[in-house]
């Protein structure tokens, strides 16, 4: 549980990541210039929308996408080794070992005329050559059971077909957790279940990262899942990061207006009915041809309170905002707290905002833990 | 209705936003073309002015749809012998009542019949047993021949734009078929009616000569919005209308939906399982489990008060933004398991298998759906607020030995009688039944004397 590993590097470091896929319309900025960092026994929450970038960013550091028809430019250090340009070979001994992922399509990802025994021993033969097959067995049920499928010595033997949905990503995760890694990337792991099964899975993975104290990335698109899952949140737009920090300072105190956008789009099942779900008007850019500037400002509500044509001309950087505490954010509104306090939130939960008014009016500035008492 | 609306004449909406100021969230939307220049983004304020707050209920509302103890049995057939094995229970006696111009909204995991429910009524199955009055036609029983001229007042959403949209014809021809099937507009005016409707919706009316692959998710959603509107239904069954959708373009498509209510008094059955959205939408709510409902109520009553261990249950696993911001999770409540299947029910309540107060009797007796408030019917034995069920089950009267002559076995009977909410119910706390005369006495304990005499006789 305690984060940083011996020589005190992150497990995950990565650094001005870019990723461009040459194709015949042109070449798609899929992935600009981030950075990140993922701690041991951390979570990390990637939020955005189609075509944002989280994807393919987080395929990178598993040295997924093909030298032929991507260009990766920055650096992904896994646990200290370099990923980005190293060959096959090295990936091989990290992938699986090392960095393991979950997809989101569990019945796509499993091999349909294998058994699910066959397919998490083979995982774990790949990387303990010395193993005998009677071991590999062993160690699946032993990682079935762990991820909570009853009766594991007999469904080990079942096609993926014969697992439900639920059951089929609970192998996935016990084939992604089979040799221990230490980074796990879970690529939207509940976006296709129900929402009692989403919750055993999550829980399930917090269980887990509190046992093998490994880094999580979990991909997602809904703020819900980040918002029980994650310890920091990057929100990511148009390929860039747009807003990075610690989960509560990004869902309290956001300061980028596409970040209140996400959470004004998803109302709250507990939520004022005086809430309004706002959208955010237009569609994802283009990556072929991003915007200039800020890549949000063709969407932007908020353009108009930045002085001059600076959101259309100039892209921001990706700085500290007023709060500090490893709270970025990538935008020109001078006083964003402000704007969220008065005239966002009011429209998307009002009763936070009498609260967040009330608190205000008592000079309170960390207000966030006393916003309680809602009922 | 679209024909009436007021910018329905209005020239094409691909003009600068900024030189009027728009009065729908539509027109805002249909200012991004799919290659249009993108104008400035509207401020927040005025975008604001266009969205929703949540849907609110009409108490007073009549029924549009009246679905009674509708049924679907799939037979399974052995693929040895030809012959049927057995039945896949979808939907296993259901009644609800969709009210004019109103939402109900219909939710529950995947396989519980959710689907299938919306399927019935708009009759791309015949149901193996029940009823669904529609404007004093039963839906479950009229023809072939009967049931065109309904088709136009019974449309559909469906879930995914990709698929439910024909790759190969123009937007405008899909738009336009429904318009031709039924004969609404003579020939020579179809084509500006397609154009009208994909104003309403939002999208450029220019753009009917353009196939759906030309379209964004969001947009090829409102293709299908269009396309049900075409024939000015006025009940609309959307099924999962938002979920194969991005977030960012979910509120939009939200937003449109309650735009058309407002405007043209459609009535909604949105099946969704999406909790959150479900609950703005709709001010009233079925949960559906395995094929039954096992709780049906208003919005207030459903989410903050749910009595049913699946919905509490349900509430309970759906991850929350604010909470998770103002510190700490819920505590959840974790279901074990699966579904099980529907070919083979569990006896008695269907939920017993995965309920955490089961008892006995659960396996033994069905409970009834019984009307608790004004608006709030609960199936279960055990039916109460999240930790404060009841320790003797409160149909135990039903299953008594002298169940047929007791009072109480009749006034069970008579809250789980009615289709729709009556103007008695079980007060759990008592025992009595409780009227609607009494509703202004507060929220105390009152037992209603008068009414809860001698039991009156139930069809």
């Amino acid at each position: 549980m305690s984060p940083g590993p011996a020589d005190g590097a992150p497990l995950l470091a990565v650094d001005n990541l870019t990723v461009r896929f040459p194709t015949a319309d042109g070449l798609v900025q899929a992935v600009t210039e981030l950075s990140y960092t993922v701690e041991q026994g951390r979570t990390l929450g990637i939020v955005g929308e189609s075509g944002s970038g989280k994807s393919v960013s987080s395929m990178a550091v598993l040295g997924l996408h093909d030298a032929h028809s991507a260009r990766i430019a920055g650096s992904i250090k896994v646990a200290g080794e370099e990923i980005v340009g190293s060959d096959e070979k090295t990936m091989r001994r990290l992938r699986g070992n090392t960095v393991a992922m979950i997809f989101q399509d569990a019945l796509a990802a499993l091999h349909p005329f294998k058994r699910i025994g066959k397919q998490l021993g083979e995982a774990y033969l790949v990387h303990h050559p010395d193993a005998t097959k009677r071991e590999a067995r062993r160690r699946s049920i032993q990682m079935l059971e762990r991820v909570g499928i009853p009766q594991p010595d007999r469904r080990i033997d079942d096609f993926p077909h014969q697992f439900s949905g639920g059951m089929r990503q609970r192998a996935m995760i016990a084939m992604g957790l089979i040799n221990d890694p230490a980074l796990l990337i879970a690529d939207e792991p509940t976006t296709a279940l129900d929402v009692t099964v989403q919750a055993q899975i999550l829980d399930l993975l917090q269980d887990l990262q509190r046992e093998f104290n490994s880094g999580i990335i979990i991909i997602t698109h809904d703020l819900g899942v980040v918002a029980e899952m994650a310890d920091d949140v990057l929100v990511m737009y148009g390929g860039r990061g747009v807003e990075y920090g610690p989960t509560r300072e990004i869902l309290i105190h956001p300061q980028m207006p596409y970040t209140w956008g996400l959470l004004s789009s998803v109302p709250d099942v507990h939520a004022d009915p005086n809430a309004r779900m706002i959208p955010i008007t237009g569609n994802p850019p283009s990556l072929l041809d991003p915007p200039s500037g800020c890549p949000f400002h063709p969407r932007c509500a908020h353009v108009q309170k930045v002085p001059g044509d600076l959101c259309r001309t100039i892209l921001p950087e990706l700085v500290p905002g007023p709060r500090g505490g490893g709270h970025l954010k990538r935008c020109h509104l001078v006083d964003p707290e402000e704007i969220y306090a008065t005239e966002v939130l009011p429209e998307i939960a009002p009763d936070l905002a009498e609260v967040g008014a009330d608190a205000r009016a008592d000079a309170g500035a960390g207000a966030g833990a006393d916003v309680r008492g809602d009922g | 209705m679209p024909a009436d609306h007021p910018e329905g004449s209005a020239s094409p909406v691909d003009a600068a936003p900024g030189e009027s100021e728009p009065t729908s969230i539509q027109q805002v939307l249909a200012t991004e073309g799919v290659d249009a220049e993108p104008g400035p983004p509207p401020e927040f304020e005025s975008l604001v002015s266009l969205t929703h707050r949540a849907t609110t209920l009409d108490p007073t509302a009549e029924p549009v749809l009246t679905v009674r103890d509708l049924k679907m049995h799939f037979p399974l057939r052995s693929a040895v012998v030809r012959r049927t094995v057995g039945y896949v229970q979808a939907v296993d006696g259901i009644s609800f009542e969709v009210p004019r111009g109103g939402s109900l909204g219909l939710v529950g995991e995947s396989g519980c019949g959710k689907s299938t429910t919306g399927q019935l009524i708009t009759r791309l199955y015949k149901p193996t047993a029940g009823s669904m009055m529609f404007e004093g036609h039963d839906l479950a029983t009229v023809g072939k021949k009967a049931m065109k001229p309904l088709r136009r007042e019974v449309q559909m959403i469906f879930q995914d734009p990709y698929s439910s949209l024909n790759p190969r014809h123009t937007v405008g021809s899909i738009v336009a078929t429904p318009l031709r099937t039924h004969d609404v507009v003579p020939r020579s005016q179809v084509l500006s009616r397609v154009q009208e409707l994909l104003e309403v919706v939002g999208l450029n009316p220019e753009h009917y000569n353009r196939y759906p692959n030309e379209f964004s998710g969001g947009q090829r959603q409102r293709i299908g919005i269009a396309r049900a509107l075409a024939l000015q239904p006025k009940l609309l069954v959307a099924d999962e209308p938002v979920s194969a959708l991005d977030v960012s373009i979910q509120a939009q498509v939200v937003n449109l939906l309650q735009d058309l209510q407002q405007e043209f008094g459609i009535a909604y059955l949105f099946i969704a399982h999406d909790l959150a959205v479900v609950r703005h939408v709709c001010p009233e709510v079925a949960v559906m489990y395995l094929g039954k409902i096992v709780e049906i109520a208003d919005r207030e009553s459903l989410y903050e008060h749910a009595h049913h261990p699946y919905t509490q249950a349900l509430l309970s696993a759906v991850p929350d933004v604010k909470q998770a911001a103002i510190g700490g999770r819920r505590e959840r409540i974790m279901l074990t398991g699966d579904v099980p299947s529907p070919i083979n029910p569990p006896s008695g309540c269907r939920f017993r298998t995965r309920c955490p107060i089961a008892q006995d009797i659960c396996a033994r007796h069905e409970p009834p759906l019984m009307q608790i408030g004004p608006r709030h019917k609960v199936a279960c034995h055990f039916a109460g607020e999240l930790g404060h069920h009841p320790v003797q089950p409160v149909t135990a009267p039903l299953y008594a030995d002298d169940a047929d002559r007791s009072p109480q076995t009749a006034r069970l009977t008579e809250v789980s009688s009615e289709v729709g909410y009556g103007p008695r119910w079980l007060d759990l706390a008592t025992g009595d039944l409780t009227g609607e005369r009494r509703k202004d006495a507060g929220g105390g304990p009152e037992s209603g004397q008068d009414l809860s005499g001698p039991p009156l006789t139930t069809g």
